[in-house]
């Protein structure tokens, strides 16, 4: 089951073990703003072939914009 | 939508897979940078003069104006030992000087505006409202800086340019 992180727990993953970022949100939202080096799969495309880039071994973390 | 996406993540054979929940709103409400073409130079939250003095509860008044005195500002933040915002010394309070704390002499609960504020809804507001400044403060309430209305205009002008 994920993991449900606040952004100090985001902050240390991106440093200590160089979490990928990946927005979920469509893609002119993602053009708008994102978070550094965040890359974008909106939640319709998230499937094997849109993740192929991703690294396996290291974590993963998703983002929308809030809680919605 | 990003616990969907994490569980889709998990379903699809990735074993570390974390979700921020609080999103980008919260990233940016923070003062973190952003990037993109509404990114972090369109936000209010890098323009604002993080000099702004501070001063807490229990100081006196008096010292804290003499203070201000050598700074250049006609207003002061109290804060906490975290640096939330409990409350603004004005200049009518400045001026009085009265021989009292800070605590005591302050304006409760000025309004605020988050980092992530988008600058030409910021300027419009403060043009409307007549505000020469506005303080900015984290989604935890800790003082980020002031935003003064002509580093705003300034801004904004130079970002419609580009």
């Amino acid at each position: 089951m994920p993991t449900a992180i606040d952004r100090n727990k985001l902050q240390r993953l991106i440093a200590d073990e160089e979490a990928q970022l990946v927005e979920v949100l469509p893609a002119a939202e993602y053009e708008d703003e994102h978070l550094p080096g965040a890359i974008n799969i909106p939640l319709k495309e998230l499937d094997h072939e849109t993740t192929r880039a991703l690294d396996r071994a290291r974590p993963v973390v998703a983002y929308c914009y809030d809680y919605q | 939508m990003s616990p969907r996406a994490a569980s889709r993540l998990e379903s699809i054979g990735f074993e570390h897979v974390f979700d921020y929940v609080a999103g980008k709103a919260d990233w940016g409400s923070a003062g973190l940078p952003l990037e993109g073409t509404e990114g972090s130079e369109t936000r209010a939250g890098a323009y604002v003069r993080t000099d702004v003095p501070t001063c807490h509860p229990h100081d006196q008044l008096r010292e804290v104006c003499e203070r201000l005195e050598e700074s250049g500002w006609d207003t002061c933040f109290v804060v906490d030992e975290r640096c939330v915002v409990l409350g603004r010394l004005g200049r009518r309070a400045i001026r009085g000087r009265e021989d009292i704390t800070a605590e005591r002499a302050m304006t409760l609960g000025p309004s605020t505006i988050r980092p992530s504020a988008r600058l030409h809804a910021v300027v419009e507001r403060m043009q409307r409202q007549q505000l020469t400044n506005l303080p900015v403060t984290t989604s935890e309430g800790r003082l980020a800086g002031l935003l003064l209305r002509e580093d705003a205009e300034r801004a904004l002008a130079a970002v419609n340019k580009s």
